[in-house]
């Protein structure tokens, strides 16, 4: 099966409804994108499908062909993503940071659709993500910390 | 050679590959709240160590874990405040498993939990630091022959002002390694203080926001096989039969694991171990607790809490005040078995071989990682390596290593390295679960309303009769105790006492706070039942009891203050107070705005939290810990409650497992208090105090009194 992680073509020779999550993880070793529950409730898994914020754990691989998959290990590459990892350090978001690839992951795809998102826009986009550490109120500050972010003129990676 | 200086608690000498090693040992007393303290004195036991290279890099081997509380940046401000280094300059090393080398200080052996670690550790990592520092100076002073007194350090330099000279720790580190262990190092006083107190950015940020962070669950090795595992869904059942041909035929599974009372399906992958578990069809032998309900628990507990207990704390003659009392008062108040539900589901990494085994996990106990490890595959402890990892969440979930022992268990039957990795349900379902707790409390009050005796029985199991056996003492469990004998208020009879009751039917264990999460929720509440009944504001009722206790009394005044106690609420919103003080050494007070709807869901929309938790080291780790704390503590109050029907737990996920999301988080605010009081616990107070203060407000918005959490929809519906 052919797919597209992070830019680069990848072979996999794996069951048609594997999901995504642990194609990634145990077969191409990206493991940044987190297994939390299993069935689409914590939000751990996000990855972005074609840059739609997708719960890789009940995706089955063949639904991810021919679709860009987009993990933690690259969301930086992105104009938002890059911009969300930077208000994450700035705000010290993070505690155990084990939910924190999906929240990143959830939040460079609300910026990407809404650059100015309000308050009902980040619940909307980020109550699927669970953090048991209770960030959420730095994740609400830093997502409207990276909004007001200038956009850098050149791309990074 | 290494030089132990036997009067000192500091060891220096050359480190492998040169420059200088230090270490350290601080005599260990277990924190008992209730037992006698008495020191146990150990071999040698550095707490953690600090090489300075002869590259001039500092790297700082940690024994304390990484679980989201800030402990490899607290702990390396410490040091890099003493040496005189930037806190960008101490490189981090998880510290193997050694309960010897790397004891906890208030626990005698290597553990991280309990809001210990920057409590226990304040005054000997910075001792550590002062130490280097006065011996790189000395060794720089004796190169230029001039007095130590007039070279100062800075940045992992030394400098001779009046000549302008300067050297790095690297090119010192060897000479100072020669040199003898300077006895009583000065310390920094504290209006020196360039990093204590400062919100310095923590070390670990980088890594976790780009995904390279390594966790147990992320570790992959050469040949490694991933498992998933099915224990016996009533504690004490047995494996009766299975499918094994169904699984064996899924792409992927490669062998099935039976032990007693579990068993793994061993694959290429997780999908493949999943698909083959649930292929198994297996079946057990439930045993005993075949048909326990959460009924007969509560039975069970209500029963001893008919019988007295033994006596922690007495002042006067309680029963006999009450007695004559104008106003009496008694209550039962319950508190449910709860989950962790780590963010990171429970997994351990285990490579058994002929001649040694090799762990990788996340552990808040390493050692006895270590060694059930070494009990387990037969092997000398000397034999097993543990490779420890951040832990994507503790809350005391990893104070256990009951799946360390699981995996070393299906490890001896696998051919190389195998990933064990329970799925959500099987986490839910097999945690070593914070106790149901069951209290009866009474109080009488003058004339006046104003409390002249307290009595409060708590009925639950010992977990430290288990974890932590010699801390178990006469009768009394000083966790289980722990926030209840530290009753604050000024109350001239007092009587607490504590039933050990043990029902058997669940593991029970630390669950962020335990004891002081428990009892503070029943003091707090009960103290709010005692204002109603004197017809007194909660606030002025406590503030009026706190004139022997000032801390206690100035986060109560600040949270009030900050939290507009007493200004006008919207209609249908309700203000709740509660404060709390325990063996922590941390008093918090939080005030509380929460909302009811007609069909009993509760809304929080503000928390206020006072905080004094002594001198600070890292004020945006402590504000950070009250927020999760909070956040973690209304979970809990709102839903937390694992059922038991048939033996069996009866949630599963984040469906019936409910916790906070974005969309219900209330605005949360932290005050904190500064002055010099010795450094407490911020761990787990914000999660303790939260309950109270939430149940007081719902009393407030609805007038029901909820003495049993959570405080459920069922117990608060008016529509």
């Amino acid at each position: 099966m052919q797919l597209t992680i992070n830019g680069r073509d990848v072979t996999v020779d794996v069951p048609a409804d594997m999901p995504v999550l642990w194609v990634l993880r145990d077969v191409v070793g990206l493991t940044g994108t987190k297994f939390g529950c299993g069935i689409a409730a914590c939000g751990a898994c996000t990855v972005h499908l074609d840059g739609t914020p997708t719960r890789s754990c009940v995706t089955p691989v063949s639904a991810a062909v021919g679709k860009r998959i987009t993990t933690i290990e690259a969301i930086g590459e992105t104009q938002p993503g890059k911009k969300v990892q930077q208000a994450w350090l700035d705000l010290e978001v993070v505690q155990c940071g084990y939910c924190q690839s999906g929240q990143i992951m959830a939040a460079a795809a609300l910026l990407a659709k809404r650059p100015h998102p309000t308050d009902a826009d980040i619940d909307a986009a980020m109550s699927g993500n669970i953090c048991r550490c209770g960030t959420y109120p730095r994740i609400r500050l830093a997502i409207k910390h990276a909004a007001r972010t200038p956009t850098s003129a050149t791309r990074g990676g | 050679m290494d030089r132990v200086s036997r009067r000192e608690f500091l060891i220096a000498g050359a480190a492998a590959g040169g420059g200088l090693l230090l270490g350290w040992r601080i005599e260990a007393q277990p924190r008992v709240a209730a037992a006698p303290r008495t020191p146990t004195p150990l071999e040698f036991a550095p707490n953690a160590f600090i090489r300075v290279g002869t590259d001039g890099g500092v790297t700082l081997i940690m024994g304390q874990v990484e679980m989201g509380q800030g402990m490899y940046t607290s702990m390396p401000m410490l040091l890099a405040e003493e040496l005189e280094i930037g806190l960008d300059q101490v490189r981090l090393e998880h510290a193997p498993s050694d309960d010897k080398r790397y004891a906890n200080p208030l626990f005698g052996f290597q553990a991280t939990g309990g809001s210990t670690s920057v409590k226990g550790l304040y005054l000997p990592m910075r001792r550590a630091g002062a130490t280097a520092r006065t011996m790189l100076i000395a060794a720089a002073a004796a190169r230029w022959n001039v007095e130590p007194a007039s070279c100062r350090a800075e940045r992992g330099s030394v400098i001779h002002a009046a000549s302008g000279r300067r050297l790095g720790y690297g090119a010192l580190a060897a000479a100072a390694a020669e040199l003898p262990i300077p006895d009583n190092v000065p310390l920094k006083r504290p209006e020196e203080f360039k990093l204590i107190g400062t919100p310095a950015k923590r070390l670990d940020t980088p890594a976790k926001v780009k995904g390279v962070a390594q966790y147990g669950i992320d570790v992959r090795l050469p040949g490694m096989k991933i498992a998933t595992v099915a224990a016996s869904p009533v504690l004490g059942g047995t494996l009766a039969s299975l499918d094994e041909a169904k699984a064996m035929a899924i792409p992927g599974v490669r062998q099935i694991v039976r032990l007693d009372d579990a068993v793994a399906v061993v694959a290429d992958h997780m999908w493949a171990a999943k698909q083959g578990l649930a292929a198994l069809a297996i079946r057990w032998d439930d045993g005993p607790n075949a048909t326990v309900s959460i009924a007969d628990v509560v039975e069970g507990l209500a029963a001893a809490a008919a019988t007295p207990g033994v006596v922690a704390r007495k002042e006067g003659d309680a029963a006999a005040a009450i007695a004559g009392a104008a106003t009496k008062l008694e209550a039962v108040y319950q508190a449910p078995f709860l989950a962790h539900t780590t963010m990171e589901p429970i997994n351990c990494t285990v490579h058994v071989r002929p001649d040694g085994c090799e762990v990788w996990t996340g552990s808040q106990v390493l050692a006895r990682a270590q060694a059930t490890a070494a009990q387990v595959s037969g092997l000398p402890l000397e034999k097993v390596v543990v490779h420890n990892h951040f832990l994507g969440g503790g809350f005391g979930r990893r104070l256990e290593v009951d799946y360390v022992t699981q995996a070393v268990r299906i490890a001896r039957q696998v051919d190389g390295p195998v990933k064990v990795v329970w799925s959500r349900e099987e986490d839910v379902q097999h945690d070593v679960y914070r106790p149901y707790y069951y209290d009866r409390i009474a109080a009488g009050l003058d004339a006046g309303g104003r409390p002249i005796a307290w009595t409060h029985r708590l009925v639950g199991p010992s977990i430290l009769a288990r974890w932590l056996p010699p801390a178990f003492r006469n009768g009394l469990d000083g966790d289980a105790l722990d926030g209840a004998v530290h009753l604050v208020y000024d109350i001239p009879a007092i009587q607490i006492e504590y039933v050990r009751h043990e029902e058997g039917v669940l593991n029970t264990g630390f669950w962020r706070g335990v004891g002081v999460t428990h009892n503070t929720f029943v003091i707090e509440s009960f103290i709010d039942e005692l204002a109603v009944a004197a017809k007194t504001d909660p606030f002025a009722y406590r503030h009026a009891l706190l004139d022997k206790a000032p801390r206690a009394r100035a986060v109560l005044e600040l949270a009030a203050k900050e939290g507009s106690w007493g200004a006008t609420l919207p209609a249908g919103r309700g203000r709740g107070i509660a404060l709390m003080y325990s063996g922590w050494d941390t008093y918090v007070a939080e005030v509380a705005e929460v909302s009811v709807s007609p069909v009993g869901e509760v809304r929080v929309h503000r928390v206020v939290c006072a905080v004094d938790c002594g001198i600070i080291v890292n004020p945006d780790t402590v504000k950070a810990q009250i927020e999760g704390g909070v956040i973690f503590g209304i979970s809990g109050a709102l839903w937390g409650e694992v059922t038991l029907k048939n033996g069996r737990v009866e949630q599963s996920n984040f469906h019936d497992v409910r916790v906070l999301r974005m969309n219900e988080t209330p605005a949360i605010e932290v005050y904190l208090i500064r002055n010099g009081e010795a450094p407490g616990g911020i761990g787990e107070p914000g999660t303790a105090v939260t309950a109270p203060a939430l149940a007081n407000a719902v009393f407030a918005a609805t007038g029901k009194r909820i003495r049993k959490l959570p405080l459920k929809a069922d117990q608060l519906r008016s529509a």
